[in-house]
């Protein structure tokens, strides 16, 4: 019994019945004395008088006897309701009855469920890249001071955009069933995403200059308004659909004019991430508003809401977007200006056609889904 | 107190006390019995307050037990045991040398140093040291006196002791049957480097004692169904059950009880009129 013995002896009980008999014999000279101990704390009898005969106790029947499975571990075993009494017992798992009531308030599928959900998961968990090693940090380059003032700019302001972004779903993560366990696993790599890319645009930012750009209040205090939003749904809306669905856009004109190496690399690499939170955001959407058309209208309201909250602030800092312009310029000149506020201002028509198509794949009809991404920050996220 | 409502002592051995006698306290409101308890800080209080007609029942080691029984005869009263758990019934303590110690017997202990545990526990003190001094047997003893007053609930002393006995600083260490197997594998004790010298007859342990049975009280009687109907398999009970150690309560007995009344007279633990007269015992 010291070294285990105690498996067999619950292995043999395991096919009795209370009130069954079951001979125990061995060779260890301690035996009885700890089979009388044991069985005395697990509720059997031990009866001694010709040889050591365990009467078995109920007590191992009726710890499971109110046990039920929480649904099976793949997918399809997804149940539409996880009661909080399960806590944090694996999906699939007999739970026994009793315990802690966990505190999570996410505890339907459809409130934050997408079936592509595991896919999506697990390209994320392959797709994790080394901030260390993925960027040629140490490429040789050397900017105008003008531009480099352009990309410090942009950097910083992509920077606490890129912690809002970490922030929304990680207070999601503790409000969320675990048995919808691919959402929080979901969520999880969107916050290490989110965490890499504010260490690497900031590596980015301080890479030639001692000192970083400047932080707009009108451009924190959008950001603010996508922590405030409580609701699942309407956060996807507002942070992965509209939000990094504008940065896609975004993110995809750095990658393109930006005038060095690292920082068209930092951008690729976040604009890969960046389009997996998308597509969870829009497929979860999209998942919601078929089982409850209704969703449109509360959909609708977030955007006009979180416009009506931001009305008196200054949105986009003039800063960033001069830093944009003469970003993509890529040199000091007045061509190169006119070139860099051209290539801009297709950005942003970039973004709102982009915008446009995601609200009309939820069902808003076209020129609703216009107006709507009017009303969209013009802070892009 | 009184009536329709219980008030019971006890022991605040460990902080999971409170938890136990809290949760309990719930059910047994839920269950419409007005239940209350108060936690002392040794047993000696405890049962003094009892047979003092301050309680209503007293959770009650078995040291606790024949000094309430004491008490309250000298006080013209009577005290009973109510109700006990099912693994208080029947328990052995064991004396354990090393392995390959030389001693074939309890007579080999004569003049060896024997570990126990606290001055006031029955299990790893008071009994084995019994079970000797009935063999003929004088041994040299030391004492690990953790968590005195508590008459042993407080397993320090045998993990002390046992401690002791691999370290080589005592020749064989006292401790109930249980702890034998707890102290192997939990590591205290390595598995096989110890052997069980001798073992006392079997014992009875913890009740529920309460004063003057016989006399009508509704609280008392709701108060013993209602442990006797917990059942393990009601979630809301189970982990409690499970903190106190029990699967289920049974009717309490007083017949395995003799080897620990002699084992307090014999070491003159306490008179017969339930007087503390252990010289070295403050609780």
């Amino acid at each position: 019994m010291e070294q285990g013995a105690h498996l067999l002896v619950d292995n043999a009980l395991a096919r009795l019945a209370p009130g069954d008999r079951l001979t125990v014999a061995g060779r260890d000279p301690h035996l009885a004395v700890h089979l009388a101990g044991w069985a005395r704390a697990r509720g059997h009898v031990l009866e001694a008088d010709d040889g050591l005969v365990l009467v078995k106790g109920p007590a191992a029947g009726q710890r499971w006897q109110d046990s039920v499975r929480a649904g099976g571990p793949g997918a399809d075993g997804v149940l539409a309701r996880a009661p909080v009494s399960w806590g944090l017992a694996a999906r699939g798992a007999l739970v026994e009855a009793g315990g802690p009531s966990l505190a999570v308030d996410l505890t339907e599928r459809d409130l934050v469920w997408t079936d592509v959900a595991p896919r999506l998961y697990a390209q994320a968990a392959a797709s994790q890249w080394d901030p260390a090693t993925a960027i040629a940090w140490n490429e040789p380059f050397e900017l105008p001071p003008e531009i480099e003032g352009a990309v410090v700019q942009v950097m910083t302001y992509l920077i606490e955009n890129e912690q809002a972004a970490l922030d929304v779903p990680a207070r999601f993560i503790g409000r969320v069933h675990p048995h919808y366990r691919e959402v929080v696993q979901f969520l999880a790599t969107q916050v290490a995403d989110e965490a890499r890319h504010v260490e690497v645009f900031t590596r980015r930012a301080a890479l030639r200059r001692r000192e970083l750009g400047t932080s707009g209040a009108g451009g924190r205090a959008s950001l603010q308004t996508l922590l405030q939003e409580t609701d699942f749904s309407l956060a996807s809306l507002l942070l992965s659909v509209l939000g990094e669905g504008t940065f896609l856009s975004l993110l995809s004109f750095l990658e393109r004019h930006a005038p060095d190496t690292v920082t068209r690399q930092v951008c690729r690499l976040a604009l890969q991430d960046e389009a997996r939170h998308v597509a969870y955001g829009q497929s979860h959407l999209e998942h919601r508003v078929a089982v409850d058309p209704s969703l449109r209208d509360r959909l609708r309201s977030a955007v006009e809401r979180r416009h009506d909250a931001l009305a008196d602030t200054a949105g986009l800092q003039t800063e960033v977007l001069d830093a944009l312009i003469v970003l993509a310029a890529g040199e000091w000149s007045p061509p190169g200006i006119a070139r860099g506020f051209g290539l801009v201002r297709a950005l942003q028509a970039d973004m709102d056609e982009g915008r446009q198509r995601r609200l009309g794949r939820l069902g808003f009809p076209a020129d609703e889904a216009a107006a709507l991404s009017a009303l969209h920050t013009r802070n892009f996220m | 107190m009184g009536g329709d409502s219980l008030l019971m002592g006890a022991v605040a051995y460990d902080p999971k006390v409170v938890t136990i006698w809290d949760g309990f306290r719930q059910w047994f409101r839920d269950h419409g019995l007005e239940f209350d308890y108060v936690l002392y800080s040794n047993y000696e209080r405890q049962v003094e307050e009892l047979v003092a007609g301050r309680l209503d029942a007293a959770w009650n080691s078995p040291l606790a037990w024949l000094r309430a029984q004491r008490l309250a005869q000298a006080s013209g009263r009577r005290v009973a045991a109510l109700v006990m758990r099912d693994s208080d019934c029947d328990l052995t303590s064991v004396v354990v040398v090393r392995a390959d110690a030389p001693f074939a017997g309890l007579a080999d202990l004569d003049g060896a140093t024997v570990g126990v545990g606290a001055v006031d526990s029955p299990q790893a003190t008071l009994l084995p040291l019994a079970h000797l001094r009935a063999a003929g047997v004088t041994p040299a003893v030391r004492r690990f006196d953790v968590g005195v007053g508590l008459h042993g609930d407080h397993v320090g002393g045998e993990r002390a002791a046992a401690k002791a006995l691999l370290a080589g600083e005592v020749d064989a260490a006292c401790m109930v049957d249980g702890n034998h197997l707890l102290f192997a594998q939990e590591g205290t004790l390595v598995a096989g480097a110890t052997r069980v010298l001798a073992q006392t007859g079997s014992y009875d342990h913890c009740n529920m004692t309460v004063l003057d049975p016989g006399r009508s009280h509704t609280a008392v009687d709701r108060f013993r169904r209602l442990l006797l109907g917990m059942d393990y398999g009601d979630p809301a009970v189970r982990p409690l059950l499970d903190l106190e150690g029990l699967k289920r309560w049974r009717d309490g007995r007083v017949s395995g009880y003799h080897l620990l009344e002699a084992a307090v007279d014999g070491s003159a633990f306490y008179d017969r009129k339930g007087a503390l007269s252990a010289a070295d015992y403050r609780p």
